[in-house]
């Protein structure tokens, strides 16, 4: 399989994942966080908070972000940064929703939309 | 010579197509129309004002007999075609009637979804989308009667308010948790729900249906009586309408051979694969999209007029939807899409008085998706902002006020509020005008809301008026008005912990999004300061009701078990007054070996924290320690912890009461309640105090004559010795005296003050004043107390072991193909 090809994998249901939820999902990579905002959108991003490594997935989700258990920071589920004063980003990874599945591109040029 | 050409379908889409047609080639074909349908081109968006008796057919034909005569149209009512011959280029009914055609178009519609269902056949069932099904509608709303409508999306809503309007017994059944969840956000489609009940309606929503039931066949042929739903639900139905959805109608299509997908595929001239079909309308489908609104399928009808008179050039191109709800009194208005793609950014307004609640998604400083809930006459206005993808930064702070502001000045709210006159009525509840208010802040020098209220009764009761009093307190200080006087929650709202507790209470509201809609909030679903504290409130105000919200909820309250540094958890069970047994030692023992728990540690508050377990393994570490009966600790809860004891009289040589055992009782009678902050009790025996009770959110301290009730203390971060409440004589009146002052706690305190904070605002007079000089009072808060811990006694770790909130608990993996490839 060429490198430019993108691969997508097929996760879970939408409703797998709680609404203003998150699940965890064990990968080859490491855990990703894939969540679910009010509005029905889903994101991934690794599942570890740039301050110091919490796992995101476990956090309150409100609005288009969502805040770390461990100490709080908030973190921006489009672009993976952290809510000022904090600073600090996490991997985000893309995913999409297609006929009510989630997928998570697994592999392609640009897998990791950094 | 003319051209022949053949129109199977007569609905909306080729009605339109034939009406451009003869505009710009009135003399190019001789038409031929077959209709399944016995009867001429109707508006069949309108059918709902006719089932709701707002609108005769008559008034929602499009083509009157009249028009087919005109434009020398043949129409065929009643016939359906069953065959096309695409090598003779002919289409033949069932009846028989055979036309040849030049051209030909597919424009079957779509047929609704019947799910499939045991006694989905059944008399008495109906789905919704022609004449005929308004008509069965109303034959069976003349004797009155239930009806069951499934699906609450926009037909199903629609029919339900039509059929409710005729006389029936409503009940709306919905699979999804909100309504119109496709068109609409959670707050929306809250909103309307409220208003759908509240014209009668009963909306049951994660309603799945199971089965329809039949009457007796004994009784004659069977019908309708009642739908089932999978946990075993029966609602009672002289009649079902499904509407649940729509599938385009390829039947025919397909037999022909044409290339269908969903739908019939079409390129952008609309043209099937054939090249003298076309096909158009809901059957159709472009670029793997197929459409269930005549907005598109107008712009398809255009595309096919201009290709019939022989211009190539008008494609096809998809544009945002608009949908709007047409119920009498219900103002819905929803355009584009907000879901699903990063990057966007959201503004709210609420207008709780109005019932409004409007809300843009924006991204790149443009509007890509509207929802209006109350007032919906900007809907086209933003609709056209969308679909022209117009930059609106600069005006982004006026916006949502719609084109009345639009690229005006800045819009100051407090000019309306100035602008009010003298007598308008401020509050409702206890009359208070405009005039009073101020004048009231003029004559005793009040600086606040909450003076205000206090002074004159404005925003007293239901506290819906509470922003209108801010906002005059405001106005009148001027400069020398503070804010920040009053501390709001969060940034979503400008309202303190008080006076949402008041409200809540006020309006007696039932859920998040109300209390929301209620006062305003700021954003569309609040933050993690906010909603963790409404969570709390409505479970404090209305423990038998009131559905936790798992979603609002830190961490360690959802999972039962308080997150560690490295994201693994630790599980502390309950150890009642910190006594324990051999059997639970060795049942701790037991799970920290099979799970391979690394750390295990006896805590400070007398009993044993097993430090380090995996997630998924927290439902079988406890199914394991139930067995035993250990039940959860709540280590991880703003609620009871731990209740510490001394030995006390049973062994101890100073000991004056039985401490251990009463310290037992009160943990056995107050465990599992959640509260504001962490309470944490202790017993001692004597004064000499060895399970240390003077620094607790409450303690007692057994003496000769009794026992000694104290409360807000403090040995954390701050550390402060407790105050007195009283001295009783009998374990029963401790009992009585700390549930009480448990349940005043619960009711009164911000959500994450602890005790002796809450103790600090409210005065530890007025506590003690209350608890020990008002018997009534006392009594109230004690049975409060008692009737909140029906619900609240209920051990989370047994209730996950056998399965609840499993997905919490358990991860997802790669599906086995993708595991071994490195993810991107
Ligand atoms: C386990 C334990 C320490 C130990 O190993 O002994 C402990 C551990 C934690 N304490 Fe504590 N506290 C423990 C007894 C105490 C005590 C002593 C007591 O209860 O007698 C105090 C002082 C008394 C008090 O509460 O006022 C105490 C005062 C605090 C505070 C400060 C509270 C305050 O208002 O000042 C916090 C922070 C907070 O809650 O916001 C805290 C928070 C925590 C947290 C929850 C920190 C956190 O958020 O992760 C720790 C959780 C670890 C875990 O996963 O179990 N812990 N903590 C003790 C568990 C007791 C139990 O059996 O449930
Ligand atoms: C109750 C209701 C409310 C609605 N409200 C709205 C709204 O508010 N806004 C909105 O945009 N849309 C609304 N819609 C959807 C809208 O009505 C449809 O999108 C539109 O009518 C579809 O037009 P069409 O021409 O593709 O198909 P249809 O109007 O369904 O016409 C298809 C016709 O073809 C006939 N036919 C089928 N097979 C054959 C055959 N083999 N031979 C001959 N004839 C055949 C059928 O009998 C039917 O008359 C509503 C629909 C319903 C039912
Ligand atoms: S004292 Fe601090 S480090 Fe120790 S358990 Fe309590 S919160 Fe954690
Ligand atoms: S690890 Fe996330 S806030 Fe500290």
């Amino acid at each position: 399989m060429g490198f430019n090809v993108e691969q997508w994998a097929d996760v879970c249901a939408v409703e797998d994942i709680p609404l203003r939820g998150a699940r965890v999902v064990k990968t080859p990579a490491g855990c990703v966080a894939l969540f679910r905002t009010f509005d029905g959108a889903v994101f991934a991003l690794d599942d570890r908070c740039p301050h110091k490594g919490g796992p995101l997935s476990q956090g309150i989700v409100h609005a288009r972000a969502v805040t770390c258990p461990l100490h709080g920071w908030v973190i921006s589920l489009d672009t993976g940064r952290a809510q000022a004063p904090d600073k600090g980003a996490v991997r985000t990874r893309r995913a999409q929703v297609v006929d009510g599945r989630v997928r998570l591109l697994v592999a392609g040029a640009d897998a990791a939309a950094e | 010579m003319k051209q022949k050409l053949v129109v199977i379908g007569n609905g909306m889409a080729p009605g339109r197509a034939l009406d451009k047609l003869f505009q710009i080639a009135p003399d190019a074909y001789d038409v031929t129309i077959f209709n399944a349908e016995p009867r001429v081109n109707y508006d069949r968006i309108m059918l709902s004002p006719v089932l709701s008796g707002e609108k005769s057919f008559e008034e929602i034909i499009i083509h009157g007999d009249a028009w087919y005569e005109k434009n020398g149209v043949t129409l065929w009512k009643g016939h359906k075609v069953v065959a096309i011959d695409r090598e003779a280029k002919t289409a033949r009914s069932e009846r028989g009637v055979v036309a040849s055609y030049d051209k030909l178009i597919v424009a079957t519609g779509s047929l609704p979804v019947v799910i499939p269902v045991p006694g989905a056949d059944l008399a008495g069932v109906l789905t919704y989308r022609d004449l005929d099904d308004v008509n069965a509608m109303l034959l069976a709303a003349q004797s009155g009667g239930r009806a069951v409508v499934i699906g609450g999306g926009l037909l199903g809503l629609e029919a339900a308010a039509g059929l409710k309007e005729r006389g029936m017994d409503v009940t709306v059944l919905h699979l999804m948790p909100t309504l119109m969840e496709r068109q609409l956000d959670e707050a929306a489609g809250h909103l309307l729900q409220k208003a759908i009940e509240a014209r009668g309606i009963a909306v049951r929503t994660k309603a799945n249906t199971e089965a329809i039931l039949g009457t007796d066949p004994a009784l004659g042929p069977p019908r309708a009586r009642a739908v089932r739903l999978d946990d075993g639900t029966e609602i009672e139905a002289d009649l079902v309408v499904m509407a649940v959805g729509i599938r385009p109608n390829v039947q025919l299509a397909k037999e022909a051979g044409l290339a269908v997908n969903r739908g019939v595929v079409v390129d952008a001239g609309m043209r099937t694969s054939d090249p003298d079909i076309f096909a158009l309308g809901e059957c159709a489908e472009f670029e793997g999209q197929c459409f269930g609104l005549v907005a598109p399928l107008y712009e398809m009808a255009n595309v096919v007029a201009a290709r019939l008179a022989g211009d190539p050039a008008p494609r096809f191109k998809p544009s945002a939807l608009a949908t709007r709800l047409k119920v009498t009194g219900v103002d819905l208005f929803s355009a584009g899409d907000f879901a699903e793609k990063p990057g966007r950014d959201e503004i709210v307004l609420r207008d709780a008085a109005q019932g409004v609640y409007k809300r843009l998604v924006i991204e790149n400083d443009r509007i890509v998706g509207v929802v209006l809930y109350g007032d919906t006459a900007d809907g086209a206005w933003f609709f056209q902002q969308l679909k022209d993808g117009a930059d609106i930064s600069d005006r982004r702070e006026t916006l949502v006020f719609g084109p009345a502001y639009a690229g005006g000045q800045a819009l100051d709210p407090m000019a309306a509020v100035a602008a009010l006159p003298d007598d308008t009525e401020i509050c409702g509840c206890n009359g208070v005008c405009k005039g009073a208010i101020e004048t009231a802040i003029a004559q005793f020098g009040l600086t606040s809301a909450e003076e205000v209220r206090a002074r004159t009764k404005a925003s007293a009761s239901c506290g819906s008026c509470a922003g209108l009093v801010e906002k005059l307190v405001a106005l009148s200080l001027g400069d020398a008005y503070q804010a920040d006087a009053r501390k709001p929650i969060c940034p979503c709202t400008t309202f303190s912990h008080e006076e949402v507790r008041r409200v809540i209470v006020g309006q007696a509201l039932k859920s998040i999004q109300a209390v929301m809609q209620a006062l305003e909030w700021k954003t569309s679903c609040g933050c993690a300061k906010c909603r963790p504290a409404l969570n709390y409130y409505l479970l404090c105000a209305w423990p038998e009701e009131y559905r936790d919200d798992a979603q609002s909820r830190f961490i360690n309250e959802r999972a039962h078990a308080n997150i560690q540094k490295d994201g693994t958890f630790s599980v502390v069970p309950r150890m009642w007054g910190g006594v324990t047994s051999p059997a639970e030692l060795r049942a701790i023992a037991d799970v920290a070996e099979k799970y391979r728990i690394p750390t295990v540690k006896v805590t400070g508050g007398q009993r044993i924290d097993l430090l380090g377990v995996k997630k998924e393994d927290l439902p079988a570490v406890w199914r394991d320690l139930n067995k035993a009966g250990l039940v959860s600790g709540h280590a991880y809860a703003k609620g009871l912890r731990t209740v510490k004891t001394c030995v006390g009289a049973d062994w101890c040589r100073f000991g004056t009461q039985d401490s251990t055992g009463l310290g037992i009782r009160l943990e056995k009678f107050l465990w599992g309640s959640w509260t504001p902050h962490k309470v944490k009790l202790a017993v001692s025996g004597c004064p000499r105090n060895c399970a240390e009770a003077t620094c607790k959110d409450i303690g007692v301290v057994c003496v000769d004559s009794g026992y000694e009730i104290h409360f807000a203390g403090a040995a954390g971060m701050h550390v402060k010795a407790t105050e007195l409440l009283c001295r009783v004589r009998t374990e029963d009146e401790v009992v009585e005296y700390v549930a009480a002052l448990m349940q005043m706690y619960r009711e009164q305190a911000a959500y994450l003050d602890r005790i002796y904070k809450w103790a600090e605002k409210v005065g530890v007079e007025h506590i003690r004043c209350t608890l020990t000089e008002d018997e009534a009072a006392r009594r109230g808060y004690f049975e409060r107390f008692v009737r909140s811990q029906k619900s609240a006694q209920i051990d989370p770790w047994a209730r996950r072991a056998a399965g609840e909130e499993r997905r919490e608990f358990v991860p997802l993996e790669l599906p086995r193909m993708e595991r071994s490839m490195e993810i991107a």
